[in-house]
């Protein structure tokens, strides 16, 4: 199958405007991905999907990363003049990154039967509703798990049919798998018999008689 | 005495709304999540007109307890034990695809006899998985009891080779990053190999009494029809893809463990009904049978586990990888990303079932609610995996 590299190189020249980077992967797994910008993410899909070399026509695998404000320290080695002796010295720069969400792919095909390639997409930042494109168009499979997506993470595909929640109930609020997400205390609370419906179940009670005299009778009077 | 009971204002009822509806076109039914059939806690929204499937939207997340959290909570071990819950069918696949993952993720070697003990552990999941599986659709399709029992019969004698092996039967937790974590207990594998060799007498029988039932074909062939454009684009893997005729087994493409080894064949149906669904299963015992009884020949004496890996405070290099293998009921595959701690950042699993329930409403339109239990029983599915 074509490296990372070959494939980034055909699609750029395929389809003008595009623009793809590698994101490394420090893990022996080497599987290296692509990052297609948000912009032209369906004709790139398409692209991988028709290319009679590729032909990937099998997503297997969507997902979501939160990935929080970071700080990554790199390591550079600078030739410095030190007391008039050239040396390399290390020097390291933080950078700041700051938070965004990102949805992952993982195509296969079925019909060379190599893979995988992995896509990825991300967002700008980490607000509620951030938009993606969806994939659904060009995948199926990416249905439910786009769904998932946007249940669990919060993360809105454009152009997909049926954005829903999935796995939580459509009246919950939040994005459980957002790494800041923290867990109400009574999230499930439903209104038992406490205030409003105690109010409302106090209507069923008839009231107690009123007094009318008959307390006032007592033993010494029927007799008397 | 003039005692005076208050009464009540009468109670506003609103107006029912059933009559509005049947004078509609279609009926809504919500079947499940109770419902005996759908497996565990599982809700389909149906529209019927009749007694048509007309539309039919699946509801998820009944035995939701966020799987993936969890993970991302627990180190790389403390997730092993939890992979069985996924599944409850097949925890060893469950665990190797995990282990898998895992192994990529950090470069780790697996010895050759634990190679040899997870191939023929998978194929064991497989075989009584996929029995239980036909007994459950028989059950579904008014054959109480019986079928299943059947099954369950044989599906109960691997799950004892399950429990010596692991101390217990469907959580088994055995497999590690690195290799297994025990090796077999003394005369395991004499009992594995006759428990294999006495698997095609019953299975003929079985094979016998379901395929060539009048009833059962009936009901199955030409019911649920999938074609392999649609099911290569919607990302059906493992019995119901191949009963589409599409040559695609993990197996054989990514050739993980060592089964570039053994010899076998993939079974392809030709019509992607369920009638053929219920046969690949068959099939795929007998091509498992096949492996076993290669892998019982080739096992070589040694250790089960790598020593050079740390199982305690295990911390993979920065970086991710997707591992995935050929559970029984589809691609079951792990997403991992390391930060480089003791935790993953990341924990996906790629659910089989859940992501083959994509194609339900295709399958199921047109035909009628019985038929929708049916087409339901032969996709093969876990609750505790699609919801996680």
């Amino acid at each position: 199958m074509e490296s990372p590299e070959q494939i980034k190189a055909r699609a750029e020249a395929a389809l003008p405007g595009v623009k793809i980077d590698i994101v490394p992967n420090g893990s022996p797994s080497r599987q290296l991905s692509l990052l297609i910008d948000n912009e032209h993410a369906l004709a790139v899909a398409r692209f991988l999907r028709d290319d009679l070399a590729l032909r990937l026509d099998f997503c297997s695998n969507v997902t979501g990363i939160d990935w929080l404000d970071r700080t990554v320290k790199k390591t550079v080695k600078v030739k410095k003049t030190i007391d008039g002796e050239e040396k390399e010295v290390d020097q390291t720069t933080e950078e700041k990154i700051s938070g965004y969400l990102e949805a992952v792919y993982h195509l296969y095909s079925m019909t060379q039967k190599h893979g995988p390639v992995v896509i990825r997409m991300r967002t700008t930042d980490r607000a509620e509703g951030v938009r993606l494109p969806s994939l659904t168009p060009i995948w199926r499979s990416a249905e439910f798990q786009e769904r998932e997506i946007f249940d669990l993470y919060g993360v809105r595909f454009d152009g997909h049919l049926d954005l829903r929640r999935i796995l939580m109930w459509d009246e919950f609020v939040d994005h459980p798998m957002r790494k800041d997400y923290r867990e109400a205390d009574d999230y499930e609370y439903e209104p038992t018999p406490h205030d409003d419906v105690l109010e409302r179940a106090k209507q069923h009670y008839a009231p107690r008689p009123q007094l009318d005299g008959a307390e006032k009778i007592t033993a010494t009077d029927l007799h008397g | 005495m003039t005692a005076t009971i208050q009464t009540l204002e009468p109670i506003e009822r609103p107006p029912t709304t059933m009559g509005s509806r049947l004078d509609g076109e279609l009926l809504e039914v919500s079947m499940g999540p109770q419902h005996p059939s759908t497996h565990g806690v599982f809700r389909m929204n149906v529209a019927l007109e009749g007694e048509i499937v007309r539309k039919l939207k699946p509801v998820f997340g009944y035995l939701h307890r966020n799987h993936e959290k969890i993970g991302e909570n627990t180190s790389y071990l403390g997730s092993m034990p939890y992979t069985d819950r996924l599944d409850y069918f097949c925890s060893m696949t469950n665990n190797w695809a995990y282990a898998l993952s895992v192994e990529k993720l950090a470069g780790i070697e697996v010895p050759e006899r634990a190679e040899y003990l997870r191939v023929i552990l998978a194929e064991l999941t497989r075989l009584q998985n996929h029995v239980s599986l036909l007994g459950f659709l028989l059950n579904d399709m008014g054959a109480w009891g019986t079928p299943l029992m059947y099954a369950f019969r044989e599906r109960e004698k691997i799950l004892d080779l399950f429990e010596s092996l692991s101390g217990s039967r469907m959580m088994c937790d055995y497999m590690r990053f690195g290799g297994c974590r025990c090796d077999t207990p003394p005369g395991w594998m004499e009992r594995a190999k006759k428990v294999v060799d006495v698997f095609p007498r019953f299975l003929d029988e079985f094979e016998k009494l379901i395929l060539s039932n009048e009833v059962v074909i009936a009901r199955t062939q030409e019911v649920g029809k999938l074609s392999p454009e649609l099911a290569v684009n919607a990302g059906i893997t493992g019995p119901m893809l191949r009963a589409c005729g599409v040559n695609y087994d993990v197996r054989k493409v990514d050739g993980y463990g060592f089964y570039p080894r053994f010899k076998f064949r993939v079974p392809l149906g030709d019509h992607g009904d369920t009638y053929d669904r219920l046969m690949m299963r068959v099939l795929e015992m007998r091509e498992s049978i096949g492996i076993l009884k290669q892998a019982f020949e080739q096992i070589p004496a040694g250790p089960v586990m790598n020593p050079k890996v740390k199982i305690r405070a295990f911390r993979p290099p920065v970086g991710e990888a997707y591992g995935r293998i050929e559970a029984p009921k589809g691609e079951l595959g792990f997403y991992l990303i390391s930060d480089g701690g003791t935790n993953p950042y990341r924990y996906r699993v790629r659910p089989p079932s859940f992501i083959n329930l994509t194609v339900l409403e295709d399958l199921c339109l047109g035909h009628t609610v019985a038929d929708v239990m049916v087409i339901l029983g032969s996709v093969d599915i876990v609750m505790g995996e699609v919801d996680r």
